[in-house]
């Protein structure tokens, strides 16, 4: 426990406190579904719904336990966070996913591939949008064609016979 | 037929050319994979899983051998040359292996590390295929509350005895288990959790939720952090050939590596990865040369790079006879035997024996084709550990992509008139799971087990209550189970008292961050 955890700062921490609450939505949200299913009473006593309120009312202690760390200071330090690199990386995931049901494989993962590189400070888009391509393609090519896994084809891919 | 028999036609079923194939590709891509800075064996086995799904279940299994074992070896690599962990059983390795490698002698810090590999993989295989039909027989008396007891312990043991908070530990494992109640309940057909989405039904994958954490939530943690570490790759200079003195003092200290750590993995329990703590802790203490512990002592490459190994066939005996994982690399592989419709356990040594022998001979054939390949490679896997961030990361997000596509590629989603894979929301989503996870200081390990985990226990209580016809005390009556609570009991109580008493950073450093 956290009793005699060794912290930097002993004050109360704002985003620990965030998590408890987030953890007693989930338990709330558990609790909300479970109570709306119907079970016929001959499953009643060990039904589907035991485990859920179980899990529920064991998040719900532990959202308590983690608001008094959070008042104790107890989570370790953390380091301030720089968004744009993650606002590259979940924007090519993000367009990746949107790319590739119509565009293929090859168009939607290259757009991952150079966000991800942005993110990490390596650019032009306009080369690592190609490198990205030829690598996805390849891809594609040696999963989908040598170890049969059926991946989202495009324009592009339905070229190759 | 008995353990060597059964042995014998597995090992015939490996060296079968096809096989012999599978068993290379996988362990040539098992270490690619492993080798890369970051890249620990669970995500190795994650990642590489779709690869195997078009062959067939020994194929595909064998394959999965090399892929375990080349991951692990990869990661000492990294370890050894990096300095940068890629799972939490090889910081002891770096401990010693980096300030070899600084002194120059990385070859034969690699060497020992390959060669002590191969000696406890050779053992503890062996020792895992006679283990296992005693586990297996004793697994039979097992009623369901007894495998719920059996389930707990290691829920106790993965979430709470290690790491450096058993809270985050536990909330971590909860965090599965509710993860592991969305979909359909196996005994009535009711959906749970599912909130009207189709493709919620059939639960969440293990695959995807791993990939989610470890891939993209690294990934997200990484590129956010402004502190920009320093690594350099440490050159691999002159001979890789260990001298007559640094056999003299491996050789004691892979056996004592690989004694302690078999056991220690075979447990049901979690926690393998303090094997190599221990190993370190007896070779520092055996030594005639203690003062170079610290300074890059070969036995404290060669005693905890044993135990590793050892312990990682270890923790195949609970997976193959109870069906029981006690690591993310274990619920994994879980995940890939359920893929095929398999479910590990007792019943599966005796209904499918052929299978599991074939897997224990090319977890033996994987080991020794490491062994022949990798000192050659090393170059290779030196040039492979350079390869700069962007690009390493940008293709890890790729192939993390690609094998959640290759398990689950439907375009199931529809976002106005485009459709979208909802299995790739699913990973961005625990994507940043991971990363909160990662950032708070939240083991990993914890909600990949109890997403398994989680309903095969329900299972097991389930069917315990509907016996007893709802009678709790049921859960309480029977000898094997009762001991297995005090077991639990006792791995939280006592490093509860470590903790207490201000030994607490010896835990910290145990943190099961990955594997």
């Amino acid at each position: 426990m956290s009793l005699s955890e060794p912290s930097i700062s002993r004050r109360p921490d704002g985003a620990a406190f965030v998590i408890a609450l987030v953890l007693a939505a989930i338990a709330g949200v558990i609790i909300w579904q479970t109570s709306n299913m119907r079970v016929p009473p001959i499953q009643a006593r060990v039904g589907p719904t035991v485990f859920p309120y179980v899990i529920a009312a064991g998040l719900i202690l532990l959202s308590i336990g983690t608001a008094v760390s959070a008042l104790r200071g107890a989570f370790p330090a953390r380091e301030p966070v720089r968004y744009g690199p993650i606002l590259w990386i979940a924007g090519g995931l993000v367009a990746q996913m949107l790319l590739i049901g119509w565009a293929g494989f090859a168009v939607g993962t290259a757009v991952l591939f150079a966000f991800v590189a942005k993110g990490f400070g390596r650019g032009p888009l306009w080369m690592t949008l190609p490198i990205g391509f030829v690598l996805a393609f390849s891809i594609w090519f040696v999963f989908s064609r040598g170890l049969q896994l059926s991946l989202p084809m495009g324009p592009i891919e339905r070229l190759v016979p | 037929m008995d353990t060597f028999g059964l042995l014998a036609d597995g090992l015939l079923a490996a060296l079968q050319a096809q096989n012999l194939l599978y068993a290379l590709i996988g362990v040539t891509l098992g270490t690619a994979v492993g080798v890369l800075p970051g890249i620990g064996p669970a995500l190795t086995v994650a990642l590489l899983l779709p690869v195997t799904y078009r062959l067939d279940p020994t194929g595909s299994l064998i394959m999965f051998a090399g892929i375990y074992y080349g991951g692990m070896y990869g990661g000492s690599t990294t370890s050894i040359l990096l300095n940068t962990p890629g799972e939490s059983a090889s910081i002891v390795t770096a401990l010693e292996g980096n300030k070899m490698a600084r002194k120059g002698r990385g070859g034969p810090a690699l060497a020992t590390a390959a060669i002590g590999s191969f000696v406890a993989g050779l053992i503890a295989t062996l020792a895992l295929a006679f283990v296992a039909p005693w586990v297996v027989k004793a697994a039979l008396a097992f009623g369901p509350a007894d495998y719920f007891a059996l389930m707990v312990l290691a829920f106790v043991t993965v979430s709470a005895a290690f790491g450096d908070s058993a809270l985050r530990g536990v909330t971590a494992l909860f965090i599965g288990l509710g993860l592991g109640v969305i979909g359909i309940d196996l005994q009535t057909g009711q959906a749970r959790l599912a909130f009207g989405i189709p493709d919620l039904l059939d639960g969440i994958e293990v695959t995807t939720l791993a990939v989610a954490l470890f891939a993209i939530g690294e990934t997200l943690a990484i590129a956010s952090s402004r502190t920009h570490l320093k690594e350099e790759v440490l050159a691999v200079k002159g001979s890789v050939w260990m001298t007559l003195d640094d056999w003299k003092r491996s050789w004691p200290a892979w056996l004592r590596g690989t004694f302690i750590g078999f056991p220690i993995g075979a447990m049901p329990a979690g926690g393998a990865e303090i094997g190599t703590f221990f190993s370190y802790a007896a070779e520092r203490k055996l030594s005639r040369h203690p003062e170079e512990f610290g300074q890059g002592a070969i036995e404290g490459v060669a005693g905890p790079e044993a135990a590793n190994n050892a312990s990682a066939a270890g923790t195949l005996v609970p997976l193959l006879t109870l069906g029981l994982p006690t690591s993310a690399t274990a619920a994994i592989m879980l995940a890939g035997f359920q893929q095929f419709g398999l479910q590990p356990g007792p019943l599966l040594f005796a209904n499918n024996a052929p299978l599991v022998w074939s897997l224990v001979a090319s977890l033996l054939v994987a080991n020794f084709m490491l062994l022949v390949l990798n000192l050659p490679l090393i170059g290779l896997w030196v040039k492979l550990l350079t390869i700069p961030k962007p690009w390493l990361y940008a293709g890890i997000l790729t192939f993390a992509t690609l094998g959640t596509l290759g398990a689950n590629g439907a375009m199931s989603g529809r976002l106005g008139p485009i459709p979208f894979s909802f299995e790739l929301l699913i990973l961005l989503a625990f994507g940043f799971l991971g990363f909160g996870l990662r950032r708070f200081g939240y083991p990993i390990a914890p909600v990949v087990i109890g997403l398994i985990l989680g309903p095969l226990s329900e299972q097991q209580l389930r069917r315990a209550l509907a016996i007893s016809q709802g009678d709790p005390s049921v859960l309480i009556a029977s000898p094997i189970a009762i001991t297995l609570y005090v077991i639990a009991a006792m791995a939280v109580l006592i490093p509860l008292y470590f903790r207490l008493r201000g030994k607490g950073a010896v835990l910290q450093q145990m943190a099961s961050d990955e594997d």
